[in-house]
């Protein structure tokens, strides 16, 4: 059964490999001057106001939004760096790669603090923490756990209840899922300890945030681990079903990071399109917007965003990625 | 009469050039050396943390199983933060045999020598600082040796180096106006010390021949040594001159007055025409020459007056009438009238002996070219300052003679045949000078000499 799961999963990237795209919408399609082509990680449904915005202050471009996996961004971008004029993503470590390897296009003067960006070439624009998803049926009449330690005891404490209906990313697939699972691992061991507990209640794993939301919400699945906060509280807001858990022993915060493609032949009207993500977008969208602003988070209060810096490679060398890849197989795939 | 000097460079300039050249050289080489040394500082910065992050992945590597396993530790990219976000660029090879990280990444070219070899390229368009280093690992029955290359872009480097450069230059500016400005005070003081002797030099009055007494700079004290040695020199033979024209006046006058006298009895006992007259004249060239020892006295001894010029309150009205009186049978002789009008007072300080000598020669200048029956005017004003003016209606000057008359022994194209030494005008004009004064010669328009006596 867990076999089977996994080959769906790993299918459904393959099928979307051609030019079949998670979600393809075009903005302001009827106007006259260049057409941008976004390449973005992120649901249409909680980017769409802030292209709106950008369309209706620009409104000669035209912007094609395509949504993909961060992995098979990576893989894209690669391939046909001049097929995509911005590329957004929430996996930070993928991007930070794309950008030390040469495929972002410098832009100069982009009123960011030093921290959010790196090398003048990638920006970041969102800061979102990574969750703990509950669904309330299973805690009702109980506490419900707002540390790892504590789910882990909650699970622990019914496996019956929560055999197959626990779920996180397929790390070996999401580029975002994997930078969490990193960032857990070097934080704590507790997060070894949770991937075991989850591995030994046959743990669902999944490509996206969305869908883990949407097997939460009609109840497939219970606790979903290292769940997108922006994602949630969309859901958590329409469905009183939902709790969303920002663990109190330490939170993950990730940076949703854009860059403009070296090869892009619209560098100016990108430029544009990357100035207001990081500048005006906060200015109008505090709550139009889904997404989080970003924020600094230094680690003093347990919250830390991963920082913009070479460190990201690290687990991107094929060798510890393989080697982490073993361990964390290991532990989840029992 | 003074010639300029045969002016050679500037003493000034050639200091400030010097000091000021020299200021350059060394601004310029500071601002070079700290650059250079900065620049392997921060060289020296980049190259040990790229080093000790080679050496933290070089640590991670194990044999398990006889399998190469690389764990490269988290801080070892995280070391390479900078400012500049620079980009990274590494590659690990298993026994020459690509196995991981960026294959564009080439280890050094030669052998690695010591613990890391360092150099600097391009990759990926980037100028890039490179690191390599090998580990040889031993397992069971294998070894194996891996090598890692560490590379990083300079940005930061290059900003660090920029902004020393800058704070180099700043220095080296800084310092140059600095000595600039120390090199125009030391010139412009030193040069001062030159000027200050100068000045002192060229204040002196026409007869001060004392030694320089003030405190000069030691460089300057063979200098001044020898310029006091010739002055006393100089002073010395102009006093032993003096003494000897006066000393030899003296010693004629005398004899002369003897001679004079002896001249005179005879006279009066010589009855013969021819004989007389000879007589007569040998009385004349007696005056003449006895006259003209007595003006050289007079000179020697307003000479020395004048350099220990001894001012009293006098009235020179008084002093004057007083001279009038007593050379008035001399006039009579002459048939001439003197007259004296002006101020009834006149006070003025000065020496009353060298003013009077003074007046008297004017007077006997007057006495000696005014025609018989004629009048000597002599007349006191004491404003703006004080004169004393001596009018005749003799011949007056030569005009194209005016100004060299009162040089010594020098007399007039129309002086012949008059008795005179040339020396009156010359002591008088002494005199005024000793009091700050000067001796002024005309032609009245209407015929005759003045002469005024300003002081």
């Amino acid at each position: 059964m867990r076999y089977l799961i996994a080959l769906v999963l790993l299918a459904v990237p393959c099928l979307g490999w051609a030019d079949d795209w998670e979600d393809r919408l075009i903005f302001n399609e009827s106007a006259e001057g260049p057409r941008l082509r976004v390449i973005s990680s992120t649901d249409t449904v909680l980017f769409a106001p802030v292209i709106e915005g950008f369309v209706a202050e620009n409104p000669r471009i035209s912007v094609e939004y395509l949504v993909s996996g961060t992995a098979d961004i990576n893989r894209r971008v690669r391939a046909t760096p001049d097929a995509f004029d911005v590329i957004i993503s929430s996996a930070m470590d993928l991007q930070l790669k794309l950008a030390n390897d040469g495929f972002a296009l410098p832009v100069d003067d982009v009123p960011v603090p030093h921290w959010a960006q790196w090398h003048h070439s990638l920006f970041a624009f969102t800061s979102e923490p990574a969750t703990i998803v509950i669904n309330r049926t299973a805690f009702e009449g109980q506490p419900i756990p707002q540390t790892r330690q504590s789910l882990i005891e909650a699970l622990r404490k019914r496996p019956e209840e929560f055999r197959g209906k626990v779920g996180t990313y397929d790390v070996r697939q999401s580029g975002l899922g994997y930078l969490f699972a990193t960032q857990d691992a070097r934080a704590s061991e507790t997060y070894w300890r949770l991937m075991e507990v989850m591995g030994g209640l046959d743990v669902r794993l999944y490509c996206c945030s969305g869908e883990m939301i949407n097997d939460l919400a009609d109840g497939s699945i219970l606790v979903a681990y290292n769940v997108l906060g922006s994602y949630a509280a969309v859901r958590a807001e329409g469905k009183d079903a939902l709790e969303v858990v920002l663990p109190s022993d330490f939170q993950t915060i990730m940076m949703r990071t854009a860059m403009v493609s070296k090869a892009t032949p619209e560098p100016k009207a990108a430029e544009l399109l990357l100035r207001y993500l990081v500048t005006e977008r906060p200015a109008v969208a505090e709550e139009a917007s889904p997404l989080p602003l970003l924020q600094r988070n230094d680690g003093s209060d347990g919250r830390e965003t991963i920082g913009l810096d070479p460190a990201l490679l690290t687990f991107l060398d094929g060798l510890k990625r393989t080697k982490f890849l073993s361990a964390w197989e290991d532990a989840v795939i029992q | 009469m003074t010639t300029s000097p045969t002016v050679s460079g500037s003493l000034r300039n050639r200091l400030v050039v010097t000091l000021i050249g020299g200021a350059a050289v060394l601004a310029i080489l500071l601002f070079l050396t700290v650059r250079s040394y900065a620049a392997k500082v921060a060289q020296q910065g980049q190259d040990d943390i790229l080093g000790a992050s080679v050496s933290s992945i070089l640590d991670a590597a194990a044999l398990r199983d006889g399998q190469l396993e690389v764990d490269i530790p988290y801080a070892a990219f995280s070391m390479l933060s900078t400012p500049s976000d620079d980009r990274v660029f590494y590659a690990i090879y298993q026994d020459g045999e690509f196995l991981s990280g960026y294959e564009d990444l080439n280890l050094a070219d030669g052998p690695i020598e010591g613990r890391w070899a360092f150099q600097t390229g391009q990759v990926r368009g980037e100028r890039v600082r490179q690191v390599s280093a090998s580990r040889k690992l031993v397992g069971l029955g294998r070894q194996t040796e891996i090598e890692v290359a560490l590379g990083q872009t300079q940005d930061a480097l290059s900003d660090t180096l920029d902004q020393i450069s800058r704070n180099a230059a700043y220095l080296g500016i800084g310092f140059f106006l600095l000595t600039a400005a120390l090199s125009f005070w030391v010139t412009s003081s030193t040069i001062g010390q030159l000027n200050k002797l100068t000045n002192s030099v060229t204040r002196r009055g026409p007869q001060d021949l004392s030694p320089f007494k003030k405190p000069v700079p030691k460089e300057m004290a063979p200098l001044v040594t020898s310029l006091n040695s010739l002055m006393g020199r100089l002073d010395q033979s102009l006093s032993q001159s003096e003494d000897f024209i006066a000393e030899a006046a003296h010693r004629v006058r005398t004899p002369l007055a003897t001679v004079r006298s002896y001249a005179e009895a005879t006279l009066h006992r010589v009855e013969r025409e021819d004989n007389r007259e000879a007589l007569k004249a040998m009385v004349r060239a007696i005056d003449e020459s006895s006259r003209a020892a007595g003006q050289l006295l007079d000179h020697a001894m307003i000479t020395f007056r004048a350099d220990h010029l001894e001012r009293e309150d006098i009235d020179l009205v008084v002093l004057i009438r007083d001279l009038v009186q007593r050379l008035i049978p001399i006039a009579e002789m002459k048939e001439l009238t003197l007259s004296l009008s002006g101020e009834p007072s006149v006070p003025y300080s000065g020496d009353s002996i060298l003013i009077q000598n003074a007046v008297r020669n004017m007077v006997d200048n007057a006495m000696k070219y005014a025609p018989s029956d004629s009048a000597v005017e002599i007349t006191i004003i004491a404003h703006p300052e004080p004169q004393i003016q001596v009018r005749d209606s003799g011949p007056g000057f030569p005009p194209d003679e005016i100004d060299t008359l009162t040089r010594r022994f020098e007399r007039g194209q129309n002086a012949v045949g008059t008795i005179g030494s040339g020396l009156g005008l010359t002591i008088a004009q002494d005199v005024a000078t000793a009091h700050g004064g000067s001796l002024i010669l005309k032609n009245r328009s209407k015929g005759g000499a003045c002469v005024i006596l300003s002081l």
